[in-house]
Order: structure tokens, then sequence, then C-alpha cells
């Protein structure tokens, strides 16, 4: 089992530390922290890749690259908390890295599958998205998520935290675990708890094959530990009312740090998602129903915030992971408030994901900052400028290289 | 040689009216004498029975009015009644007994229409039940009618309604080359199909090209683009010979009538120009080729749909007089869609091609307003000069022309037909909502009214109330 850790920030700083010292100012923005109140006419600058100095006030440090920001809007870079940036081919369909078969995948870590290449990412920066978390799909117990940035050239270089979550899918799509039946895939994964916490006890004794066989292969059983310790949080897919209370439950009984992602009924349930204070990963756009959500509408975000849960906006979108601050428009078109709605694509998901360092723009965090034309939810507007880790990024994409090309027809040759 | 009532003259029947064409189709049932006398095909074919409902007269003031013909008014007024626009910028008088309704800081558009959608023939809740707009079992499936599929309750329909939908082509999917025909319905509350029915509007052939019948029919053939070209030619080549037998029984009715094939009739429709080709083709090389195929037989494909690389050939499309029906940003998904441009619909507007942008999608549907404005946006950015008209034609008055139903619906005119949605604000903001939309004069949607918000038969006692806020 090769286990990647949360990089020290004393890692991080040395990551950095290789683009050379680096001091960015970007000034005159509407700037919007995040962890605190908009300023005008702010300054926020980054030094060696960190938030050093933010507001109205802050001094534009000797020997700066600085960037006026007169008129546009200054954020944190932009966290999509269910990204495919980074794998396979621009979304083709059979050449995904996310997905491994079978069913009982926990120990799957898609790290080594990510391309620092992929044409995905540039277009993910020009959604002023700086930070994905990449989620593995498939049923039941898919694998766990890596966080990263998305700049660098090396995988390495790009990671943030590997793994950063275990995934577990409770929709009606993982019913085949359990023998095609709601209750036997939640006795399933009882099932792989316990045998999970028994090879961790008997671990020795396993090995002089001393003990019982196990329900699954050890190695998978161990991937679960780390949940089951508390050190990750757990993301649970669940949409139908009664799967998102037995996601609820099995966090209770396990004493899980979950998640929820999906939740299209999490409305209906709401004051207990609240209760046992568990952020929702939700797609504001889900209103189309089906068995899995009969429930579906379009201001559930908002009934979700107004019940006092951390909401996290993510939704998958066919024309790429870049439209996710559309995604966010549109939950305010719904009902969410617009603070609310930047918080769930920055802090939220950075804070119920295990990324401290990023989200915000305090001093302290990791220098992913975008500048936009305006509001950054707005149509009309565009990144102009993304920083990650400090450095500007290149907005430039494959995309624009077509458009040009064909400017006029035919294109001149 | 008379109308031939087995294919519905689009032209005709546009310049009859659609509801006169409807009163006799639906008032005059045959007796029992002339059904013994005539064939099948003499005799009504799956006639619409859509009502249109008297509406008083409605006023809109003091509002931004995007009229699709080029302007856009400010501080204007809007007045429609009994189904009609009576008048578009200073109303005069009031109508006795009119309700008016104040604009201020709100916009008013023409009813949107998409010309691709497959709502009602695949049906939420999305089960393997009511999968049922693909025909696989032949690479040529002209004989079938979307309209045969299509579940008026699905409730994917408010939905759109919501999203100041008012019109939309439900076409048969793209497994087949040849698909089978297209349905334009009018998004109202509704019992049957048929009383959802566009009265009059023109049949569509769906066709498609590319990776989609070459994989399906894989195994039998087409399994290559070649194949895929070739199985086009051959259905037309027997399509030609089909309708000139017809059209000479059909002149002087001697003898035996030649057998009917619903297969060749559909194939015919095309040949005389009364069925629009509907075309989806992603890859520009390829529109080139389904060009030159349309020129062998001598008609003119009505729109290339998806056109992911349509901008590669905007001059092709443009001189051949076919509209391109595209995305804003879908792509990547597939080779045939891997070069999606953000700047397509703008790149084709400017070429000079009837751009219209298309949802494919239940989903996308209900936002072609943004969808619109981000295509426009990405035009502007890219020096592109498109206007706010251009853009609010993308998804009205060019779908509109895409159906064949332009001179009834699509722009805010005199004497159109009051297809007329209210926004709360720009409706190129993210921000914005549909509060209200008429459906040729009927209020079919109102956000504050939850009385105004239908429910489909499915709806009913299980799913979430309405459309939230």
């Amino acid at each position: 089992m090769i286990r990647r850790s949360t990089l020290s920030l004393a890692a991080l700083m040395a990551l950095s530390g290789t683009a050379a010292a680096q001091t960015v100012a970007i000034t005159n923005g509407t700037v919007f922290p995040v962890s605190g109140p908009k300023i005008e006419r702010g300054t926020v600058v980054i030094t060696n890749g960190r938030i050093t100095a933010v507001g109205a006030n802050a001094a534009v440090p000797a020997g700066a690259t600085v960037v006026d920001a007169a008129g546009k809007w200054v954020t944190p870079g932009l966290i999509h908390s269910d990204a495919a940036a980074g794998t396979g081919i621009g979304g083709l369909q059979g050449f995904g890295e996310a997905t491994k078969q079978g069913q009982i995948n926990p120990s799957f870590d898609l790290t080594l599958g990510i391309d620092p290449e992929a044409i995905s990412i540039p277009l993910a920066r020009t959604g002023g998205i700086t930070t994905g978390i990449l989620l593995p799909n498939g049923s039941f117990l898919p694998g766990v998520s890596v966080a990263v940035d998305y700049s660098g050239s090396r995988v390495d270089d790009m990671i943030v935290k590997a793994p950063s979550a275990l995934m577990i899918n409770l929709t009606g799509g993982s019913r085949a675990a359990g023998g095609g039946v709601r209750a036997g895939t939640i006795a399933r994964l009882k099932e792989l708890f316990r045998d999970a916490l028994e090879y961790s006890r008997r671990r020795l004794e396993y090995n002089r094959a001393a003990t019982q066989p196990f329900s699954a292969p050890v190695d998978e059983l161990a991937a679960l530990l780390p949940a089951l310790r508390g050190e990750v949080p757990v993301v649970i897919a669940a949409n139908r009312r009664i799967d998102i209370e037995n996601a609820l439950r099995l966090a209770r009984e396990h004493r899980l740090r979950i998640v929820l992602l999906g939740a299209v009924e999490g409305w209906k349930v709401a004051e207990a998602i609240a209760t046992a204070k568990v952020p929702v990963i939700v797609g504001p756009n889900q209103d189309i129903p089906n068995f899995d959500g009969l429930g579906a509408r379009l201001d559930n975000i908002t009934l979700l915030r107004e019940a006092g849960v951390t909401v996290i906006i993510a939704g998958s979108d066919p024309g790429g992971e870049r439209g996710l601050r559309f995604a966010a428009g549109n939950a305010v078109r719904n009902g969410l408030s617009w603070d609310d709605a930047l918080k769930a694509v920055t802090q939220a998901p950075a804070q119920a994901l295990g990324l401290p360092q990023y989200g915000t723009l305090a001093i302290g965090s990791v220098g992913n900052v975008v500048v936009w034309s305006g509001d950054p939810f707005e149509l009309s507007s565009a990144a102009e400028k993304v920083f990650i880790r400090g450095q500007e990024t290149s907005l430039r994409t494959r995309e624009h290289e077509l458009r040009d090309r064909y400017m006029t027809v035919p294109p001149v040759r | 040689m008379g109308v031939k009532p087995y294919l519905v003259a689009p032209a005709l029947v546009l310049a009859l009216g659609a509801h006169e064409a409807v009163a006799q189709a639906s008032t005059s049932p045959p007796s029992a004498e002339t059904f013994r006398d005539t064939l099948s095909f003499d005799r009504s074919q799956y006639p619409s029975t859509y009502q249109r409902r008297p509406n008083a007269a409605v006023v809109i003031r003091n509002a931004t009015i995007m009229t699709a013909t080029g302007q856009e008014l400010t501080n204007a007024s809007i007045l429609f009644q009994d189904g009609k626009i009576v008048a578009v910028g200073n109303v005069g008088t009031v109508p006795a007994g009119a309700q008016v309704i104040d604009a201020q800081g709100k916009f008013v558009t023409p009813g949107i229409i998409d010309t691709h959608s497959h709502i009602g023939v695949y049906a939420a809740p999305g089960t393997a039940a009511e999968s049922d707009g693909n025909e696989m079992t032949n690479p040529n499936t002209a004989e079938v009618w979307a309209e045969h599929s299509f579940w008026p309750h699905d409730p994917q329909i408010p939905l759109a309604v919501a999203g100041g939908v008012t019109v939309a082509q439900i076409l048969p999917g793209s497994a087949n080359l040849i698909g089978g025909r297209s349905v334009t319905v009018r998004f109202v509350p509704a019992r049957t199909v048929q009383e959802m029915k566009y009265p009059g509007a023109p049949y569509g052939l769906k066709m498609a090209c590319g990776e989609n019948p070459k994989r399906v029919y894989a195994s039998r053939g087409p399994s290559t683009r070649m194949g895929n070209v070739a199985g086009y030619r051959a259905a037309f080549i027997q399509a030609e010979q089909y309708r000139q037998r017809w059209d000479k029984w059909l002149k002087d009715r001697k003898g035996d009538p030649p057998a009917r094939d619903l297969k060749l009739e559909t194939l015919a429709g095309v040949l005389r120009g009364e069925i629009g080709v509907q075309n989806h083709c992603y890859r520009g090389d390829e529109i080139a080729q389904m060009l030159d195929v349309a020129r062998e037989f001598g008609f003119t494909i009505r729109s290339i749909h998806h056109g992911v690389e349509a901008y590669k050939v905007a001059d092709l499309l443009a001189s051949a007089g076919t509209a391109a029906s595209v995305w804003y940003d879908w792509g990547g998904f597939k080779m045939e869609a891997f070069d999606r441009i953000l700047e397509n619909l703008a790149l084709l507007t400017k070429a000079g091609v009837r751009s219209v942008l298309h949802t494919d999608s239940p989903d996308g549907i209900q936002r072609m307003n943004q969808d619109a404005a981000k295509a426009m946006y990405a035009g502007i950015r890219a020096g592109i000069p498109i206007t706010r008209d251009q853009a609010i034609r993308w998804i009205t008055a060019n779908p509109a022309w895409v159906l064949g139903i332009d001179r009834e619906t699509g722009t805010l005119e005199p004497g159109k037909l009051a297809d007329v949605v209210l926004w709360s604000g720009d409706p190129f903001s993210v921000y914005s909502k549909a509060e209200k939309v008429w459906n040729e004069g009927w209020l079919v949607f109102d956000r504050s009214d939850k009385n105004r918000q239908y429910q489909t038969d499915f709806n009913l006692g299980q799913t979430a109330p309405g459309v939230g806020r």
C-alpha cells in the first residue's frame, strides 16, 4: 500500500520556492477575500506562493510585479469539488482515468493517471478554477479522491492532497453491490467496515494465515481505515431521501466525517443534515425527477442553506467544468445569497475536504487568485488573470488555436 | 392534382393560417361513405387537435422589449389578445378589461424555441421503459414518427416552460442514418400529443452522420463513414423512383395506386421539399459531404444539428442556405465533437449562416437564454461583433425558420402569435428568470402563482412542488 500524506506546509513552501522568490501585488481591485468582507480598491500581495497581505491599505512591496485590477473583481481561485480536468483526454468517452472496473476499489487512487499536459487543464483555468478535487467515478466503493492545483509540469507539483477523501456511492446505481437491494448494499458496507477493523487489529495473525478469510482483499480493507479512524473525510454520493438518511446513520454508527454529494432530496431532510453538521456538495441545476430523486428542485441548495447546512457547489457540465461559476450564478438565481455562492466554490469545499490553506485570501493562504472582468458568476464576465501558488498561468487553450485558424473561412494557409 | 393531404405542404398551410387548417381537419371528419370510397392516404394523417385558448387582452408596459426583428425597445409596451400580438412599442389606447402588467426593469422576448429536443421520447424519470427515441432496428427507419413515441406527461415539459420555452421540435435519436419524422409541439398542458402538435408545422426528417450510426450498426453495416453515405444515397435513389410512380398515378388516378410505403413516403416528402431534413452532423468535412448528398437528390438540408465543427465550413453552409443548430459549449465527449470552440455561433453568424442555439437536453432547454448570452459574449470577447438582437434570434426567430413556422412565431410583431415571455431582468444575465410565459396567449407559467405552474400527471403526488422560487 502506497499512501501519500498531506503535503506539509514546509513541503508546499519548498515547491513554490522552486519557482524562485516572487512577489505579486494585485492592486485597486474589488477584493472578495471570503474570509472577510469585501474590500473596495483593495490590494492582494502574494509572496513565494502565499498570500502575505490583503486590504485597502496593504503596502506594495518593493520589486513586486504589480497587476492593476482597477474595475476588476478579485477572488480566491475556485475549487471544483467534483472535477475531472487533468484525467483522460479532454472528456473523451472511453479515455477516462477516474473509473476503475469493479465495485470494491477503495484503494484506487487515480494520481498516477493525472496528466499535467491534459488539454482540459487550461480550460478549467479559463473558468477561474485553480484547484480540483478529482473524485473517482463508479458504484459503491470507487476509490479515493485526490486534490490538485491546476498548474505544474509534473503530477507531484500538482498534488495538494492525496488521498483527500474516501468515496462511497450509495445511489441507486450501487444496489448491485448488495444483491440488487439498498439494504443489502448497506449491509455489505458494514461487513467491509467490520473486516477492515478486524484486519487492522489482527494484521499479524492475518500475515501468519491465522485468521478467518476476510470478505475483500486486505489492501481494499486497509484503504478504508483512514476514513474509519476519522483521518480523512468520506464523500458519500446519495440523492434519494432514504439514501441520505442511510448515509447519516452510517456516519453516526461509524463516527465517519462525511460530506454528501448530490443530495437531490437533501431539502427534505435539511434539518437532520444541519444537525449532523454534514456539508453537502450540490449541483444547483438538478431538477429533473427520476427514481433516485423524485424531489429534485432548483432551490434545493437554498433550502439546505436556510436550514444551516454548509453548501458546496459542483455539478458536471458537458461544456466542461469551467462552467462551475455559472452553476454558482444559477444557485444565486434560485435564491442562495451571492456571498454563500462564492463560499460554496472556495472556502466551503476547502474546509470540508481538508484543504485548510485554500479557498480564501486570508494571510497564509495558498496564492490561488483570480482577477475577473466583473462579477465572476455573470455570463458577461471572464477570468482575465489566474494565479496559482503565486504564479500567473496561461489562459490560452487548444480552442483558441482552432478559433484563430477559422476566424475567416476558408482559412488562410 | 389537388391537395395531397398525406403530405402537409407547409407553404400552403401557413398561407391558409394554421388554425383554419386545423378546423378543416378536426370539424369535418369524412363520412362513412367517404371512408369506404377513399384510400388511407387520402384521409387526414394524424392531425393536430391543438386548440388556441381565447385570452383577454394583456398589456405589458414599461418593459425592454427584445423583438428579434432588429430592435430592442426600451420603456415599451406590447398588447396581445386571443393569441395574437396586436401592437408592439406604443400600444395606444388600452382595451377595456385588459390585464395591465407594469414591467419596470423587466424584459420581454418572444417565446423560446428549441430545434432539438428529445423531451417526451426520452422522458423522465428515465427508465428503460420510456426509452422511445431510437428505433434501433434498421439504419433507415424513415417510416417512424416521433409523435408516436411522445409522452405528454413527461415532467420535463413544465421545467422547460419555466425557462421560457414555448415550442420545440421533438426528434428521433441519432442511432440511425435516417431516424424518422420529427414533430413540432407547443409546450402546453395536454393529454395527448395531438393536443400539443403545432398546427400546420411541416414535418422534419432526422438524419445522422458519423459515429453513432456506424457504431450502432457496426456488425451489420454501415460500419464506416463511407458506408453511411452509401446508405443515404441508396435510400434516396429508391425514394426518387417512388415519388415518380406516385406523382404519375396522382395526376390521373388511373388504375391501381402504387403500393404505399411509409419509409419512402417520408423520403419522397423530402424530395418534394415538404419535409425539412434535420441533420445531426458534427464534423465540418462531413457537413460538406451531406451538402453534396442533398445536391445529388435536389433537396436542401434545413438545418445541420450539433455541428460542433460547423464554424469550419460556415461559408459552405451559408451558400447552401442551410441553417446550423449548435450548442454553446458542448464538446469533447467524442472524437467528432473534439474540436469544440466557444465562438461557433458567433463565427457562423458572421459568415451569414442562419444560426440557432439548440439544446438536445432537458437540462439545457431550461436555460437557453443563458447559453445564447454566453455565446454572444464569447464572440464579442474574440472581436466578433454580435448584437443582442442577433443573439436573441438564435433562440427565437432563427429556430422558428428551421421549423418552418417563422411566419407565425419567433418575433414580437403585430399579427404574430402571442408566444411571449416576461423576464425578471435582462435574459442575458445569469440571475434573470422567466416570470410569465404565454403560449399563443395562454398563460402557461406564472412564477408568482402556484396554480399557473402546471404539473403533469406524473408529477402529481410524488415530485417536488412546482419549480421553486
